[in-house]
């Protein structure tokens, strides 16, 4: 069976891979291009864990296959700090420890991110149920959400 | 397994035709986690998203025509869509996290045929048709007439849903769709309910149509719940008429969402409830 030649830009760049049909964009982000920062979490599209946007929507990278993502343009955790740089969110999750084992996060931060991007005031109840497909089984979830909305607040005085 | 992604309805309905293990991939939040589970073992999957018109929301005889790969989020951002029929928007709005809604579609959901199936009962209400291609060329199918039981459809092999149909919402007009959950996120209906109501000038009802979901193999549209509605005003009585007609259509299971008594009397519950609210659309006011 020959494998399937996929043309897409990832963080930015240009890139290909070759695929099996069976392989889900996540297999092919952690096992063909060593994108290892989106976890695989359920294989299932509960937890979020393998978070993604896929020309600017949040996807869960384990419910598309490798082979859809021909032409498009994906986004990844790699993709959210500029070189040594963090993204707020990226600081603030760090000051305010709204993380623990770290699993969740990569998948967190990319929801996170996506969120504020559309909605740079979103009250907790928007976070809260943006952010419902995202299982973090260590904080409690009361950190991740006070630094998300820290965040908005600190990006929206910014700009 | 292969991966086809054909550009025109022709091509993908000569692969789903020609092999017995052929499957079609739109948002693929349904299919990809049967995939991985080895619920299937496809011969060839069938992406139609690079076909024209699948992720198009068009105006159409003033209703919509929502294609086929269209996602929720796409609906619940089309200020067109949401102002006709909510109903049907915040249904299709309800499956799964944020992540999923990015790709779950309604023809998705439909085909899916679980009894639970959140958009379906408010398409049912709100008098959905479905343009169905296939070997035999196209026809349009009542969205009722899809699911057979669950996890089985009457479409053919070759067929598939190519486009689904909101007709024009009428003047005094509106619908809704309410579902029970144990939790307030993420959950599959232990009962849903679709209600798409028509009002007289003098505010009755003139044209009713009422759906439930999870309570039956299938889909059901309770035409004696539209009949205890036809010609009154929705106050106390209409409605408990309504909940009590939509009480004795129901026939769920018991399992360890609900039991039966418990789904028939929500039933009823979230039929009041989504009238109330439908009603309120179709004078103009928000809900």
């Amino acid at each position: 069976m020959s494998r399937i030649h996929v043309t897409t830009k990832i963080n930015g760049d240009e890139t290909e891979f070759l695929c099996d049909a069976e392989a889900t964009l996540l297999d092919v982000l952690r096992d063909e291009l060593g994108l290892t920062g989106t976890k695989e979490g359920c294989g299932t599209g509960d937890c979020g864990a393998c978070s993604v946007t896929v020309d600017g929507r949040l996807v869960c990278s384990c419910l598309m296959l490798g082979a859809e993502a021909e032409g498009r343009e994906i986004a990844t955790i790699e993709g959210m700090a500029a070189g040594e740089v963090l993204h707020p969110l990226q600081k603030k999750f760090i000051e305010m420890a709204a993380l623990q084992c770290g699993i969740c996060t990569p998948g967190i931060l990319v929801a996170a991110k996506s969120l504020l991007e559309r909605n740079p005031d979103p009250s907790e109840e928007e976070v809260r149920y943006w952010l419902a497909g995202n299982l973090c089984r260590c904080t409690g979830y009361d950190k991740i959400i006070r630094a998300v909305l820290e965040t908005a607040a600190d990006m929206r005085r910014a700009s | 397994m292969r991966y086809e992604a054909p550009q025109d309805v022709e091509a993908a309905v000569r692969i789903l035709a020609a092999e017995q293990g052929a499957y079609v991939l739109a948002g693929g939040t349904d299919l990809l986690v049967k995939l991985r589970s080895d619920m299937i073992e496809p011969e060839v999957v069938v992406d139609i998203k690079r076909i024209a018109g699948m992720k198009a929301i068009t105006a159409e005889d003033g209703g919509w025509r929502i294609g086929a790969a269209v996602s929720g989020a796409e609906m619940g951002e089309h200020a067109g869509l949401c102002a006709d029929w909510p109903g049907v928007v915040e249904a299709a709005g309800l499956i799964g996290s944020t992540q999923v809604q990015g790709r779950a579609t309604l023809a998705g959901n439909l085909c899916n045929a679980s009894p639970a199936a959140d958009s379906v009962p408010a398409m049912v209400a709100a008098g959905a048709v479905v343009r169905v291609v296939g070997p035999k060329g196209t026809r349009d199918v009542d969205v009722i007439d899809i699911p057979k039981g669950p996890g089985k459809t009457t479409l053919a092999a070759g067929e598939f849903i190519a486009s689904v149909f909101l007709p024009a919402r009428g003047a005094r007009s509106g619908d809704a769709y309410l579902r029970f959950i144990p939790r307030t996120e993420m959950d599959i209906a232990v009962v849903g309910c679709g209600v798409a109501l028509g009002l007289d000038e003098a505010g009755k009802v003139s044209a009713a149509r009422v759906a439930l979901g999870a309570v039956g193999p299938k889909v059901m549209l309770v035409d004696t719940a539209a009949e205890a509605l036809i010609g009154r005003v929705l106050d106390e009585a209409a409605l408990a008429d309504l909940a009590a007609a939509c009480s004795a259509a129901a026939t769920p299971i018991e399992d360890k969402r609900g039991t039966v008594d418990f789904r028939r009397h929500v039933s009823g519950v979230l039929a009041r409830r989504a009238a109330v609210i439908a009603e309120a659309r179709a004078k103009g006011e928000k809900a």
